[in-house]
């Protein structure tokens, strides 16, 4: 850290305080011996930890969400690989509309995505369903998965396909042994950005799930809108803290500024 | 590949576009088309043409307000971002590879974590028994226990903290593409530091810095997670009022109009900012 | 007896040809290279031969079957690409070995086809390694490997030195010429190096702007090109402007003053000449020549390169550096060669 002088690292500290210590206080509230909401300045408690046992609630939105989210990115990455794959390799007319398509979710708020598909769902009947999440979910984090395939597939060289063909293999040996291969880092980075991505979206979630079938984050937001209480804390410690072993995973995998950059490691 | 270069990308990327027609453009039109529809308290939402819900969220009073602050908090949070995200990034790249990859985690980790708990964090902290309040009371520094709740000030500070990420990856990813030798030579030919900064590093960073505002103002005017949990019910932003229209007033079409309003506003933000700097910045970075 | 056949091969981008009507006749065994400058449209006529790029128009023949009404997957060529293209993610065998499966070849001969194949490129016990963790040349090697264990009807190589240094390079062109002729596989090389297609073609195909300029053995090309670009591309070449005139009952070609008979009688009038560096000699005053001056002199080990100043403009001269003194810079030197030295292309600018 040479390079940086002793203002500089004064500014980072109290820049690294801001950005931890909202963090820092949820997990040190949800500590708490006591019923109401307090740092845990008498010793420390796993009471709200054990109480989260108690609301079943929270123990299935968080099982909802993970399935939401596994099944959403899984066949959204269904969808992006060979649309990145027509997107860098073919030039064809209205590629580049088709690509702008494919990353609007990116640019339209989510209340307005979640406003459209409460409209629409109302309209088919899928209100309040797990399929309605599983479909509006898909459309959240397309773009994620499809960026980082795609940054995958603009850098592979098309002469190792042509090597494999050269060599008698057809389309589909070519996609199996080669092509797919070369382009996984990408679709396992686009999957698990998808996965993070579905798993923390809320707003848009909020207008479209019901009371049986919602996320984690929602049941979350919603019980906050009521009241705060050391509960809360609790569930978005645990929450917290699992996000922060799975960073730590995908920060060694993939190196986490590449992940969010939008380009895979090759 | 050897499919048909014409029929191959249709193919390719057809399921995904059959998604996407279905999904993302049916439900908009409906919504647009929703927003000219009629609505009463006790007949509900009747397909009948009008423009009131458009002329009521443009004239009244009410809703001027509640865009005005939307727009009021988006451009705070902006600046603020650029303030503190930019020499952060800055001192983030110029420290050893070993202790970068530790502070990125600290600094963009947090994107991993649920809005609603990192919101939270700040609810805790706000209230009148929250910490900050109990450290400025502590000190000296007020007479009153200070109350960030339901203040504007403190939805623009959690939106800050959530937001601040985008800010510092976008600035760094400018940043890394830069050559140092650049930096090098300049300090070669005399300049100061500080002059390097403004003179070499600025100017080649500041695409980096508008593409990043750009991110950040779009989600902060979009935002509803930190607003609605901050700001309350008092304290009513675009989405948040969106929010309330379809699920306590009920009044669908309104809520419609609200975010055909916010969509297309920020879309023609988006696009044409992102004109401006490519077009701006064109000859410079290809 | 021909083995392979392009007639009348084309390949148009828009209105742009890239190849534009190329005839060419390989026998069986045969080294061609296919020549020129970048853009000439030497790689897309591989490319089309491979099946990578779709011909315009034409025919490819080989032996006796229409190449392009067979799959490229199907057409059996082995092909070696400027970037190699190994399969990064498998192994030095398993990437020699695709071919072979693809071909349901069965497991054991497939091993000792590969070993065999590896061991004929030098690469014995490099088996189990990855490609990333190879030198360029030896990819190279992987590379030639892949596409010779499949026993190729042609083999192409597309640039496959270019991306090794001077020294590797050499090398590997002396081991690609002996492999070629142990296994005598037909082969096209794509090279814009004039030194490489001559080192090791039987035939050289020299391109210009996708037409062929001339199609010859490699010292019948040097000596005779049948064109300028011809001249200019094979080595370094003097350009020079002339004239042919009477000179009692026979013509001569009058370059400064310094004259030359001419064999060819229809001549007449400005013609333009070319001499190659080699073959000019240094001489002493009262011989007939050309008067100049040394502007400048470069070592250049086994040669002595001159930049000469003459009223018929630069030329350049080269000299084998054998011991004996040689001008220096600021220098009046006379120069001058002789008829069978000269080439008296038509007219006009070359």
């Amino acid at each position: 850290m040479s390079r940086n002088g002793p203002l500089a690292l004064a500014f980072h500290a109290i820049f690294v305080v801001f950005i931890l210590a909202p963090i820092v206080v949820v997990c040190a509230v949800a500590f708490t011996p006591e019923s109401y909401l307090s740092l845990p300045t008498k010793g420390f408690s796993l009471r709200w930890f054990k109480a989260i046992w108690n609301y079943p609630e929270f123990l299935r939105a968080f099982r909802d969400s993970l399935w939401l989210a596994a099944l959403s990115s899984t066949i959204a990455i269904g969808l992006a690989v060979p649309a990145a794959l027509a997107i860098a390799r073919y030039r064809f007319l209205g590629r580049e509309a088709i690509t702008a398509l494919f990353l609007s979710p990116l640019m339209i708020p989510h209340v307005v995505l979640g406003i459209a598909f409460l409209r629409f769902f109302s309209q088919i009947g899928l209100s309040g369903s797990f399929l309605g999440l599983i479909l509006s979910h898909i459309i959240v984090v397309l773009p994620f998965a499809l960026r980082l395939v795609l940054a995958a597939s603009y850098g592979i060289d098309q002469r190792i396909e042509h090597a494999a063909i050269s060599l008698g293999a057809n389309s589909f040996v070519t996609f199996r042994r080669v092509t797919l291969p070369l382009i996984m880092p990408g679709v396992v980075s686009g999957w698990v950005l998808a996965f993070i991505n579905s798993f923390d979206e809320v707003t848009m979630t909020v207008f479209i799930a019901s009371p049986s079938t919602t996320t984690l984050p929602v049941r979350l937001f919603l019980y906050i809108q009521d009241n705060i209480d050391p509960l809360v804390s609790s569930v978005s410690a645990s929450l917290i803290l699992m996000t922060a072993v799975v960073m730590i995973v995908l920060d060694r995998l993939f190196g986490l500024d590449r992940l969010f950059l939008g380009s895979a490691k090759s | 590949m050897t499919a048909n270069p014409k029929l191959a990308p249709l193919l390719l990327s057809g399921p995904a576009l059959l998604v996407f027609i279905g999904l993302v453009i049916a439900p908009l039109v409906m919504t647009a088309l929703l927003s000219f529809y009629d609505w009463g308290q006790y007949k509900g939402i009747v397909a009948e043409f009008t423009v009131k819900n458009w002329h009521e969220v443009l004239v009244d009073d009410y809703y001027y307000e509640i865009f005005g602050r939307t727009l009021r908090i988006a451009l705070f949070v902006t600046l603020i971002a650029v303030l503190i995200g930019v020499p952060e990034a800055y001192i983030l790249n110029r420290m050893t590879p070993r202790w970068r990859g530790v502070f990125l985690l600290v600094v963009i980790g947090p994107l991993l974590i649920s809005v609603v708990a990192r919101t939270l964090g700040w609810a805790l902290l706000f209230g009148s028994t929250g910490l900050i309040g109990q450290a400025l009371l502590t000190l000296g520094l007020t007479r009153e226990p200070v109350d960030l709740m339901f203040t504007e000030t403190g939805v623009i500070i959690a939106l800050t903290h959530v937001l601040v990420p985008f800010m510092v990856l976008a600035v760094l990813a400018a940043l890394q593409r830069l050559n140092s030798d650049v930096e090098n030579a300049a300090m070669s030919l005399g300049a100061p530091a500080f002059t390097v900064w403004r003179r070499v590093v600025l100017p080649q960073i500041i695409p980096g810095v508008l593409s990043g505002s750009v991110i950040v103002f779009a989600l902060a005017a979009s935002a509803f997670a930190t607003p609605a949990i901050i700001g309350g019910r008092r304290l009513k932003v675009a989405a948040t009022l969106a929010y309330d229209e379809f699920l306590n007033t009920l009044n669908w079409p309104l809520g419609a109009a609200i975010a055909m309003i916010l969509l297309v506003a920020l879309i023609a933000i988006i696009v044409g900012s992102n004109r401006l700097i490519e077009r701006r910045y064109a000859q410079v970075f290809e | 007896m021909s083995y392979l056949a392009l007639e009348r091969l084309t390949k148009a981008y828009g209105s742009v040809l890239a190849v534009d009507a190329l005839d060419l006749t390989v026998v069986r065994g045969e080294f061609i290279s296919l020549l020129g400058p970048s853009g000439c449209g030497k790689t897309t006529t591989l490319q089309m031969i491979a099946g990578f790029v779709e011909p315009t128009s034409g025919r490819a023949m080989l032996d006796g079957t229409d190449l392009f009404g067979v799959r490229p997957n199907k057409r059996g060529l082995g092909v070696v690409f400027q970037s190699y293209a190994l399969f990064p993610h498998v192994t030095v065998a398993e990437n020699v070995a695709f071919g072979l499966e693809m071909r349901g070849v069965p497991r054991a001969e497939r091993e000792q086809r590969v070993k065999q194949t590896l061991d004929l490129v030098g690469l014995t016990g490099m088996a189990d390694r990855y490609p990333r963790r190879m030198s360029g040349g030896q990819q190279q090697r992987v590379a030639l490997a892949r596409a010779l264990v499949i026993q190729p009807a042609i083999l192409l190589l597309d640039e496959p030195l270019s991306n090794l240094d001077a020294k590797l390079r050499e090398e590997m062109q002396t081991e690609l010429r002996t492999i070629q002729r142990s296994v005598g596989t037909t082969t096209i090389l794509v090279t814009h190096d004039q030194g490489e297609a001559m080192a090791l073609s039987d035939r050289i195909v020299i391109m210009n702007k996708g037409r062929v300029e001339q199609i010859a053995r490699p010292d019948e090309a040097y000596a005779r090109p049948a064109s300028a670009f011809v001249a200019n591309f094979l080595g370094k070449t003097n350009v020079l402007s002339a004239k042919v005139v009477n000179e009692g009952n026979r013509q001569v070609v009058d370059m400064a003053g310094f004259r030359l008979p001419v064999p060819n009688r229809s001549l007449s009038g400005a013609v333009t000449v070319t001499v190659r560096p080699e073959r000019i000699a240094f001489v002493d005053d009262p011989a007939p020549g050309v008067q100049g001056r040394v502007h400048t002199r470069v070592f250049q080990g086994t040669h002595w390169l001159f930049h000469i100043e003459t009223e018929l403009g630069a030329l350049i001269v080269l000299r084998q550096n054998d011991g004996v003194a040689v001008p220096s810079e600021g220098e009046n030197v006379r120069l001058a060669w002789g008829e069978n030295d000269l080439l008296i292309a038509t007219s006009g600018a070359m």
